[in-house]
């Protein structure tokens, strides 16, 4: 029977069969679910480290002992733990090390478009792309065995529609291999871990040997298990592809020869150009960078086309690689652009904090600090007070970066006083280091960190600061307070999240605080959480509203206009959709003339879900 | 006998559109076909639009659609569908939910949603048949509001002319055994008012 996987669960999947004993990550879009499911297995351990670096390291010391170990993040995270992967790769490994790079053309849930096979070469390992669920299943094993053959780091590269998009799997007994029994930790067994200059000068070029071994096994054992595979057509055309792009082509040009790369790095270049040869003409289609293009016309093999037709930026879709084939002469007709839907004007539906949410009453008070403060924000759920109605942020780079950007702000980008703003999660996971830098610099900015008790952005997952691990097991919870005291903090608050005038006090207070950086903790539970309460709905007195927009500017998706219009403004009056609202409160709190107030009584949202 | 369908699911996180897509390409495998389905929930938080892809065929390819070429529109919100009406092939059809939810560009700046009859008349100009369908009220009648994903998917049902059990079966399969009856009683208020 066949069962329908998306990506991530195949390769959770396959990680399993394929004796993966020990799997660290941390969650970022598209990566999260791997390790979730990979979590459910029997005899593994699964753990969410700190941040990708610890998932990295975690995997890289289970790996020097001998176990097979996977590490699973999204491309941005590669950047994270790059420092390790790229010494790794010199001093090579024991176990297998699969290291999962969720990339995420199109941006459509990140900060940027990298194109992670670009690692692959920069640090002189190889790199596997899967197609769909069912290779993606199979592959791990494939990464696996060249892992422990080579003795080398492995990528195994992901892109947010292959995690994301379900397919087939033959849903057999899963023949799990039996895990490795790990013997005693021995020092003698050939494998150098302490990577000093003169070890990492002896490797360097043993490094370039496996390589070119890693490549010949593409060329001739990467056919053999179908890695790597030509699919005859006409050979008018031939198309080397990889990866998800490989079914956008498959699609529209399945006549035609296909050449399709599962191991993107190192190529087999003599197959590939082979294969040219036998062809009449050559295009290469690989979505974002023209990383296999450059490869082979480096080679000196004669491409016609590649990202002259097919576009650099962005997600590959069917219309654009249909665009791009008929550019290259394949397709005889163009691309026919639907007339777009003009009739009636679609309002945009930008997201929100949800209804509830502990962030809000935070952004509403944060904005009014504009004009005094610069905002540095962070990534995370509370990246929405960025959009209207709060537009509190003045500047997001990456995770973490809120706090040492506050602080070189404010000791030379011109405006003095700063406020970071940063998640638990995100504390946790790189907040750390620069609150010391800050504290030992004698600083005086002023950091929120919100504390929602969850990752929430990437869809509720533990961390240090709830204390539950990946497994379900109770770990040991860290309390934010504690480690910014511990740190020489002498400014640091915590306040309950919904009340809207302790909020703003507490705010005030932090940016007066002279005596080195101020930490405000705001405490309040995502609604997803178990810790969330539904409250009596609120409900708003049409009598009273004199249309004033203190609620609105909440930027709660509950509140909504009413059909009665207020004669005075000629605006229409507030009301409250019950469907959405929680009963948290904050809309009440701001309106000036009493206008809000409870409804009726309800269950958790947990139950209602 | 239906061979190949692209249908494209939208609507606003928490109305369970992904998981009644989840069921449809579920349902494709049980009619004997290949199916795939690919969504987009990175920033779904409830209250973004959600838009999943499902496509059945003998061997499906992209796990997408192409704009213009999508046979069902299945719209769980009403201004949905006029976002993602130009997806639909010349011919295609339309399931659209009357519920509206109000989205913050309309709620805290000048947009207007759209009139319910204008937007329904130009769905009319787009496709060869418009099945309206308010879901929320049905669900409420079956007893629980989170039974919308399955009225919806009993609509489609039957505008497909498949076979009514296929569906429920892998309804049932998706659900908690504890909501199987007010899901029985959603697909049955679903295929009524849809037939
Ligand atoms: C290096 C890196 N890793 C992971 C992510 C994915 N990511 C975005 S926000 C976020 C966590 C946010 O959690 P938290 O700081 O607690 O804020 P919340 O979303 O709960 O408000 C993660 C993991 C990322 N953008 N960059
Ligand atoms: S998921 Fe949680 S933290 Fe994120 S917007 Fe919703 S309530 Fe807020």
């Amino acid at each position: 029977m066949k069962v329908l996987l998306s990506g991530n669960e195949a390769i959770a999947l396959g990680a399993w069969e394929a004796g993966i004993q020990y799997a660290s990550a941390y969650p970022g879009t598209p990566s999260t679910e791997i390790l979730e499911n990979f979590a459910r297995y029997p005899g593994i351990r699964a753990e969410w480290a700190s941040n990708e670096k610890v998932a990295l390291d975690n995997a890289v010391g289970a790996a020097f002992g001998g176990a097979r170990t996977l590490a699973a993040m999204k491309h941005v995270g590669v950047n994270v733990a790059a420092d390790s992967l790229m010494s790794v790769s010199y001093t090579g490994v024991k176990g297998a090390l699969i290291l999962v790079s969720a990339d995420d053309p199109g941006c459509l849930s990140s900060q940027n478009e990298q194109d992670n096979r670009q690692y692959a070469r920069f640090g002189k390992f190889p790199c596997i792309d899967p197609a769909d669920s069912d290779e993606a299943r199979r592959f791990v094993g494939i990464a696996v065995d060249v892992s422990e053959q080579f003795r080398t780091p492995v990528m195994l590269r992901t892109t947010t529609r292959l995690s994301h998009s379900k397919s087939a799997v033959e849903a057999r007994v899963p023949d799990a291999r039996e895990f490795k029994p790990l013997s005693p930790f021995d020092r003698e067994d050939g494998l150098d871990r302490t990577i000093l200059p003169e070890v990492a000068r002896r490797r360097h070029p043993e490094i370039e040997a496996r390589l070119n071994a890693i490549a010949e096994w593409s060329a001739t054992e990467g056919f053999d298990c179908g890695v790597n595979r030509i699919e005859w057509g006409e050979t008018d055309i031939g198309i080397v592809t990889s990866g998800i792009t490989y079914q956008y082509v498959r699609e529209l040009a399945g006549h035609k020869s296909i050449l399709k790369l599962g191991m993107s790095y190192p190529l087999p270049l003599d197959r590939i150009r082979e294969f040219a040869e036998s062809v009449d003409t050559l295009i290469v289609v690989e979505e974002l960078d023209p990383f296999i293009e450059e490869q082979i016309r480096a080679a000196g093999i004669v491409v016609a086309h590649g990202k002259d037709v097919i576009p650099i930026c962005g997600e590959l879709t069917l219309a654009a690689v249909r665009q791009g084939l008929y550019e290259a002469g394949l397709l005889a007709a163009p691309l026919e652009q639907p007339a777009p839907f003009e009739d009636v004007t679609v309002p945009r539906r930008p997201p929100a904090l949800c209804p509830g949410c502990p962030h809000r009453a935070f952004f509403y008070n944060l904005r009014r600090h504009k004009r005094k403060a610069v905002l540095a924000g962070d990534i995370g759920c509370y990246s929405m007070g960025a959009m209207p109605p709060y537009e509190a942020m003045d500047m997001v780079i990456s995770m973490g970066a809120s706090i040492g950007m506050a602080h070189g702000f404010a000791r030379a980008g011109g405006q003095e006083s700063a406020i970071a703003t940063i998640g638990d999660s995100t504390f946790f996971h790189s907040g750390m280091a620069p609150l010391a830098s800050a504290v030992y610099n004698r600083s005086n900015i002023a950091v929120a960190i919100l504390d929602n008790r969850i990752t929430a952005m990437t869809g509720q997952q533990q961390n240090p600061g709830t204390g539950i691990t990946l497994q379900g097991e109770q770990g040991h919870e860290i309390d934010i307070a504690m480690v910014c005291r511990a740190m020489g903090v002498t400014f640091v608050e915590e306040v309950n999240a919904w009340d809207v005038n302790a909020v703003n006090k507490v705010l005030r207070d932090a940016l007066a605080h002279e005596d080195g950086p101020a930490v405000v903790v705001v405490r309040g539970a995502c609604v997803f959480t178990p810790h969330f309460h539904l409250q009596p709905k609120m409900h708003v007195d049409l009598a009273k509203c004199v249309t004033c927009g203190s609620c609105f500017r909440v930027g709660c998706p509950a509140i909504i206009k009413s059909d009665e219009i207020y004669p005075t403004s000629g605006k229409q009056k507030a009301a409250v959709d019950p469907l959405l609202c929680t009963g948290c409160t904050v809309c009440m709190q701001v309106c000036p003339v009493q206008a809000i107030g409870p409804a009726e009584r309800e269950g958790s949202l947990q139950e209602a879900l | 006998m239906i061979t190949n369908l692209d249908m494209l699911f939208v609507g606003v996180g928490g109305q369970g559109v992904l998981t009644a897509s989840d069921i449809a390409a579920q349902v494709g495998l049980d009619l004997g076909l290949d199916a795939k389905k690919s969504e987009v929930h990175g920033f779904a938080q409830r209250g973004g639009v959600v838009d999943s892809h499902v496509r059945w065929a003998p061997a499906v390819g992209s796990p997408t659609c192409e704009k213009g070429t999508v046979d069902v529109l299945m719209a769980f919100e009403l201004l949905e569908a006029g976002r993602w009406v130009d997806w639909l092939r010349p011919g295609g059809m339309i399931v659209v939910n009357r519920q509206q939810i109000t989205p913050m560009s309309v709620s805290i700046a000048n947009a207007v949603y759209p009139d319910e009859a204008a937007l329904l008349a130009a769905l009319r100009g787009r496709a060869s048949k418009v099945v309206v369908v308010d879901a929320l009220p049905l669900a409420e009648e079956a007893g629980n509001t989170r039974t919308v994903n399955t009225i919806m998917l009993a609509a489609l049902s039957t505008l497909l002319e498949t076979d009514a059990e296929v569906w429920e079966t892998a309804i049932l399969r998706r659900v908690p055994q504890r909501y199987a009856d007010v899901n029985r009683e959603a697909f049955r208020l679903g295929r009524a008012a849809a037939g």
